[in-house]
């Protein structure tokens, strides 16, 4: 009788054992899944510049004035500038210091690659959807490697709501780049009478 | 599908009856069946010279419609039942067939469902602008008939916002200078892959079924083109070859599945596999690639992490005639 007592308190004190250590594997796994997405998630598509526009510097050398204004230069976009307008301005995006690059809210600069960072300051839900997959379109496998679309490879951050989008090809690469007109749509299908013979 | 669980059961004399069944189903229906039957034909063809003689005939008939098929395409088994050997000189013939109408090469791939994947889509109607550029990426991926026929596996519904879904005021052949037209939305309409498929219900020779990773696929050489299940699909995803498809030969989609984008032949019912030439290899729908707006989503409806499954969690979904409990795994979604 006592053998079996002693053999059932081995038993839970080994148990007890087994449950203590088990507290790291699941950290562990939780930093797996982390991992294989950011294997998996393969960057963007390049931001659709058009010809000739980038690096901004080429014009824009020294740091310019921050004053608010019309410009005298850009009247491309500032005709179709429409991303709430009443507020905002181009520096409120593009870095006065390196015109290269865009800032955050905090003044943190932002690669024109990684604009998504900025766009998701304001457009939250939005970020978070692109994020898994919801918004937006991704190319690839839908098991592995995929390309994303940037926010602007379909909204034209200057006049953001969606139209159309076109291809165009920069650096011998095909880009996905937004449009002001809407989509043509291709041609219906037949109907059966035109189908006869 | 060349897993042998599961097997449906096939009649033992079946092989002989399907003599010439598939590619000439007239000559299948007006033959009767009793005189196959050594059992049956015994008190009528009492006579051993006349029944030699009538099974000559018979072979004879028989070799003379199958003329450019091949015999073995008659007289083989079910898809499900033949073994990886005949699969694979079956895929030897069909891609030297081809090779021969289209003079390119071509790979017919036979990849079976992958473990664990079952396959969910979905669709953003708050998104889709009808723009079809997903049915005609559709008709070339998958070697639709381009023209007399013209195939379209993928139908874009236009319908009133004032209406709803209301498939009274759809339209399908709008016609626009651009898209979305004022007060109007687009619904895109093609297999729903149900997990309650009235098609393969239908089917008399069982040509069709549903697979694993949940796609339905078409054998076209065991359908006989009775169109039953046309008929009882609710969706009208079903699409027949009234005439030869013509398919010109530098507009052939080389990479195919056999229960996928190979050519069809004449007289048979073909539909869309959420690409099985292309998911199975872990890619995309050609459909998911094109869409200009990104309405569509795809992926695997058992990974919590997956696209759809984030899609079928955050948003409001629905599936597309819900009362006939078709379950399809297809799944519209409002992202707005």
């Amino acid at each position: 009788m006592k053998d079996w007592i002693r053999a059932a308190c081995l038993v839970a004190a080994a148990a007890a054992a087994v449950s203590a250590g088990g507290g790291e594997p699941p950290r562990a796994e939780a930093a797996r899944p982390a991992a294989r997405k950011a294997e998996q998630l393969v960057q963007a598509q390049p931001p659709p510049f058009s010809e000739g526009v980038y690096p901004c510097s080429q014009c824009h050398d020294k740091p310019g004035d921050r004053t608010r204004r019309a410009l005298g230069y850009h009247d491309e976009i500032q005709a179709i500038f429409d991303h709430d307008a009443e507020h905002r301005w181009c520096l409120d995006c593009h870095d006065v210091a390196n015109r290269d690059v865009l800032h955050l809210s905090n003044g943190d600069p932002v690669p024109f690659t990684e604009s998504y960072r900025l766009c998701g300051q304001c457009h939250g839900d939005k970020f978070r959807d692109w994020r898994v997959g919801v918004h937006g379109k991704r190319v690839g496998a839908w098991n592995g490697a995929k390309t994303y679309f940037l926010c602007v490879n379909c909204h034209n951050p200057h006049s953001p709501r969606f139209k159309g989008v076109k291809e165009i090809e920069v650096g011998g690469r095909s880009v996905t780049q937004p449009t002001l007109e809407l989509l043509a749509p291709l041609p219906r299908p037949q109907r059966p009478e035109e189908m006869r013979p | 599908m060349t897993t042998r669980k599961g097997l449906p059961i096939v009649h033992d004399g079946r092989a002989q009856e399907q003599a010439d069944g598939p590619a000439s189903p007239p000559a299948h229906r007006s033959r009767d069946r009793s005189e196959d039957k050594p059992g049956r034909e015994a008190p009528r063809c009492d006579d051993p010279r006349r029944r030699t003689f009538l099974k000559t005939a018979a072979a004879g008939a028989a070799m003379a419609a199958l003329s450019g098929c091949g015999v073995e395409g008659f007289l083989r088994k079910h898809l499900k039942e033949l073994s990886k050997e005949d699969v694979a000189r079956l895929v030897a013939k069909l891609q030297r067939e081809q090779e021969r109408r289209f003079a390119r090469k071509v790979t017919i791939d036979t990849s079976g469902p992958l473990e664990g994947v079952l396959f969910g889509y979905g669709l953003d109607l708050s998104r889709c602008v009808g723009c079809r550029r997903c049915v005609y990426a559709c008709v070339k991926e998958n070697n639709q008939s381009r023209a007399h026929p013209q195939i379209h596996w993928i139908r874009v519904l236009e319908m009133e916002k004032a209406q709803g879904v209301d498939l009274a005021h759809a339209d399908v052949y709008y016609e626009a200078d651009r898209v979305p037209r004022e007060g109007h939305f687009y619904m895109p309409v093609q297999c729903q892959q149900c997990r309650n498929p009235p098609c393969v219900k239908a089917c008399p020779t069982q040509a069709t079924w549903k697979e694993k990773d949940g796609i339905v696929v078409i054998d076209y050489d065991w359908c006989i083109g009775c169109r039953c299940c046309m008929s009882a699909c609710p969706y009208g995803a079903r699409h027949f070859n009234w005439a030869s498809p013509t398919l010109a030969a530098d507009e052939l989609n080389p990479d195919q599945h056999l229960l996928g984008n190979r050519p069809r032949p004449k007289g048979v019912v073909e539909k869309c596999t959420f690409c099985i030439q292309r998911t199975r290899n872990g890619r995309y729908p050609a459909c998911v690639e094109i869409c200009p707006v990104g309405a569509r989503k795809f992926g695997n409806l058992l990974d919590p992490e997956s696209e759809i499954r984030r899609v079928m969690d955050t948003k409001r979904v629905f599936v597309f005639k819900e009362e006939l409990a078709t379950h399809p795994q297809f799944y519209y979604f409002y992202a707005t």
